[in-house]
């Protein structure tokens, strides 16, 4: 495991034993372990383990769905500016665990520490650029019709439900946070699954959920196999959307194939883009208006006008 | 298959005795109105003997010559036959496609796209009587309907987009709105024109070239509509038709030089298509059933409401998928409002599809009518209450009395299948919380109506209602700037308005 140590122990006989974290899952705003009691290794990118992280079972993910539905009312039915406050906060959050992110990120993704600091705080600034969407999206993608006859006419986005996010599997926290915030601010709920060889920098991120202000079940956090997992987030028929970034290429038909069964709203990479090669510092690529769209359902209202 | 119940064997049928005349004032005592035949003329169409497949602005036969027929539905009499596509047809028309995509099509500016689209707006304008007829007669819609609605609905929808052409970066601030390629596009057989330049004008507005499948039941205005495209000197390849069953559809949306698939009609098959592309990177939209809750409060405006009640569930002989199918009535007026509708039910004229009077034409294919007989069956069967006015249905054709049904409860198959058909199910509520859980309660979500005086009333309920479309104090109205599409699993993706174009565009950095 990690360097278990640091500093020097109080008697000064030798060095400080360190206190580690047990890595957990986020569901409905509590930190469980997994039901099946299953733990698998994670490794830093030099190999070297760094904690047992939770390997969910498909109860875990069911659980996580059934939070997911529980907190829709409410979160959809935010104001859009408290959404985006509430969100904004867990920026907020962020930039005081700037360091602990940076040690997770260099140790998951192999990064020097000059690296993953800019990763980090591009992550954090990704999420302020994300969250300032909650109030204006509407304005953007909503539209007055000028139909050929005397009704109003208009169109207003609303959130598609619940959303399964299979993270990407390389950038653990940055690629993670620029799938995670579209969805969110456009006021859906979210079952997300991590990265399987990176996790835990995901699971840090849940404990700046838990003590922001996004309430228990907006977002919920699964860590395991993907394998295991993905497809059972993929025929889940309270899953509205789905997220196929990380689905690894060997799984993407059958999971696509599931998704189809009940006509659930898909996002995915852009074609022929591998996930280790999406580019998550660029900007231009990664905030996009269109992420948040994915999971808009357009609703169009007619009145008439005079009778 | 259980047969439809004979009309005499239910108790609720009105006799003549009681029935009201044609003012729907139920006085009982007027003789009904009646109606002189008013025929639009058919000669206006001249119909070939036999149609080809339009590959590359040519009228080819299918590889192997295969034909099938196209019936009138009202008269069950062959009008043509129609080159049945082969597998290779479809290769050639898509090889067709991807080199006009880019060679001509493709090619052009926004500027000239949007003038051919003009174009093909103003020859649907121009023969707009000889659409309106073919359609009535291909699909068994009224010409009423047919001529104010499909037609003029058809040619504006290009003309809508057409001027998108050349200002899609106003569409898309920030982004370059780029082409798909090759578009798959698959539509159903109830509004068969309009359903063509739903798919159509917006794609050929963003740069991409089409291969549409009409329904195998209608589709002679599509191949028509080939005509417009030469007449229009649209570069040939940029619109193909082929024609065929659903097994060439699905050839067609898993065809691995396609970009793009658009689809209506069933759910069921949406799912089919949903599965065959998975994995494949095309961009996909869906427009699928419905089971439309229709909401009546106690304050509304009661006649407006029965009008808008029989437009939102007999309309093109209830073969919508927006249709108002579940009318849910408060109940302290439940019994009023039932008699109205029964009322206004008893003047509803339904027959020769051609007539300028019919307000229900026929059923657009045996199989279907076979459909709604069997769910109009099971609901007699599960305990609803059958109503259907004593009209008078023409001897040959596939014809359906418009029918109502009472007494449904949630659980009952006419509440949660989609039947296609003139046939509408009433339920009642108490709250606006329970018509709400009632108007959600299924697996759709294309579009929904609330009834009611109270401003703030309307705009909670819309805000409540999972459904794509609200017609709120009015249903089923349609236009080319308003999108239209579904919730939950009546689709993704909006069809008309700017939204409409997203689903033909690729959006690229600026």
């Amino acid at each position: 495991m990690a360097a278990g140590t640091n500093g020097t122990s109080r008697n000064g006989a030798g060095p400080r034993i360190e206190v580690r974290k047990t890595y957990k899952l986020y569901i409905g705003g509590a930190f469980p372990r997994s039901e099946s009691g299953r733990s698998y290794v994670v490794s830093a990118a030099d190999g070297t383990p760094l904690a047992n992280a939770v390997r969910s079972s498909r109860k875990d993910l069911r659980d996580a769905v059934r939070a997911a539905h529980g907190a829709f009312p409410g979160w959809s039915g935010k104001t859009a500016m408290n959404r985006g406050q509430v969100l904004y906060r867990v920026a907020e959050l962020m930039e005081g665990r700037r360091d602990q992110f940076v040690a997770e990120v260099a140790a998951a993704e192999g990064l020097r520490e000059a690296r993953a600091t800019e990763v980090v705080d591009r992550a954090i600034d990704r999420w302020v650029w994300y969250a300032g969407w909650a109030d204006k999206i509407t304005q953007i993608l909503g539209s007055a019709n000028p139909v050929a006859a005397p009704y109003f006419n208009f169109t207003i986005p609303e959130p598609t439900g619940i959303v399964g996010i299979v993270a990407p599997e390389t950038s653990s926290l940055l690629g993670l946070v620029s799938r995670l915030a579209p969805p969110l601010v456009a006021g859906n709920t979210v079952v997300l699954l991590t990265s399987e060889t990176r996790p835990l920098p995901a699971i840090t991120l849940t404990e700046v959920f838990a003590t922001s202000d996004v309430p228990g079940g907006v977002v919920n956090v699964l860590t395991g196999r993907k394998k295991e997992l993905v497809p059972v987030l993929a025929a889940h028929e309270d899953v509205d959307g789905l997220d196929v970034w990380g689905v690894p290429d060997d799984l993407r038909v059958e999971v696509e194939q599931f998704a189809a069964d009940d006509i659930k709203r898909l996002s995915r990479r852009p074609r022929g883009m591998a996930d280790a090669r999406f580019d998550w510092l660029d900007d231009r690529a990664a905030e996009r208006p269109e992420w948040i769209a994915a999971f808009l359902e357009m609703k169009t209202v007619w009145h008439p006008i005079g009778v | 298959m259980p047969s439809m119940p004979e009309r005499t064997e239910t108790s609720v049928v009105v006799s003549l005795d009681h029935r009201p005349n044609s003012w729907g004032f139920g006085d009982g005592q007027a003789i009904p109105w009646e109606y002189a035949p008013a025929p639009e003329a058919r000669d206006i169409v001249t119909l070939k003997e036999r149609y080809g497949l339009f590959i590359a602005g040519r009228s080819v036969p299918a590889t192997g010559g295969g034909t099938f027929t196209s019936i009138d539905p009202s008269t069950e009499q062959p009008l043509a036959d129609v080159a049945l596509a082969a597998d290779v047809d479809v290769d050639k028309a898509v090889r067709a496609a991807r080199r006009a995509q880019r060679r001509s099509w493709g090619q052009l500016s926004g500027r000239e796209r949007a003038k051919y689209l003009f174009r093909i707006s103003r020859i649907l304008q121009e023969r707009s009587r000889e659409f309106a007829v073919l359609e009535s007669m291909d699909s068994g819609k009224p010409i009423k309907e047919s001529r104010d609605v499909d037609v003029p609905l058809a040619a504006n929808h290009f003309w809508y987009y057409a001027g998108w052409a050349d200002k899609l970066d106003y569409a898309f601030p920030g982004r370059v709105a780029k082409p798909l390629g090759v578009a798959a596009q698959i539509i159903p057989w109830n509004f068969p024109l309009l359903m063509l330049a739903w798919k159509i004008a917006p794609a050929l507005a963003a740069g991409n070239t089409v291969v549409l499948k009409p329904a195998s039941t209608t589709p002679l205005s599509a191949l028509l509509f080939a005509d417009v495209c030469v007449q229009a000197d649209l570069p040939p390849g940029t619109v193909n038709i082929i024609t065929g069953p659903g097994e060439i559809g699905m050839h067609l949306a898993t065809h691995p030089d396609v970009d793009k698939v658009a689809f209506t009609g069933s759910t069921e098959i949406g799912k089919k298509i949903g599965r065959g592309v998975a994995g494949s990177d095309k961009a996909l939209t869906l427009e699928l059933g419905g089971k439309a809750a229709n909401i009546v409060f106690d304050d509304a405006p009661l006649d407006q409401a029965v009008e808008g009640i029989v437009n939102g569930i007999y309309f093109n002989q209830g073969e919508v998928c927006c249709a108002g199918s579940r009318l849910l009535v408060q109940e302290s007026i439940a019994d009023t409002l039932i008699d109205k509708l029964k009322d206004r039910l008893s003047t509803i004229r339904v027959g020769d599809p051609l007539d300028k009077n019919t307000d229900v034409g026929a059923i657009n294919s045996k199989a279907q009518l076979e459909k709604i007989t069997e769910l109009v069956a099971s609901g007699v069967a599960e305990g609803a209450e059958l109503y259907q006015p004593a009209c008078d249905l023409p001897e040959r054709g596939y014809f359906f009395r418009p029918t109502l049904f009472t007494n449904v409860a949630q659980s009952h198959r006419i509440a949660r299948e989609e039947v296609f058909g003139p046939v509408l199910s009433v339920l009642t509520f108490r709250t606006p919380d329970e018509a709400v859980e009632k108007a959600n309660n299924t697996r759709y979500g294309l579009s929904a109506g609330i009834w009611t005086d109270k401003g703030s009333r309307i705009l909670e309920m819309v805000s409540r209602m999972q459904a794509g479309v609200v017609w709120a104090n009015t249903f089923n109205k349609f236009d080319p700037t308003s999108p239209f599409g579904g919730y939950k699993e009546s689709g993704f993706g909006r069809e008309g308005g700017m939204h409409g174009l997203h689903a033909y565009v690729r959006l690229e950095d600026r």
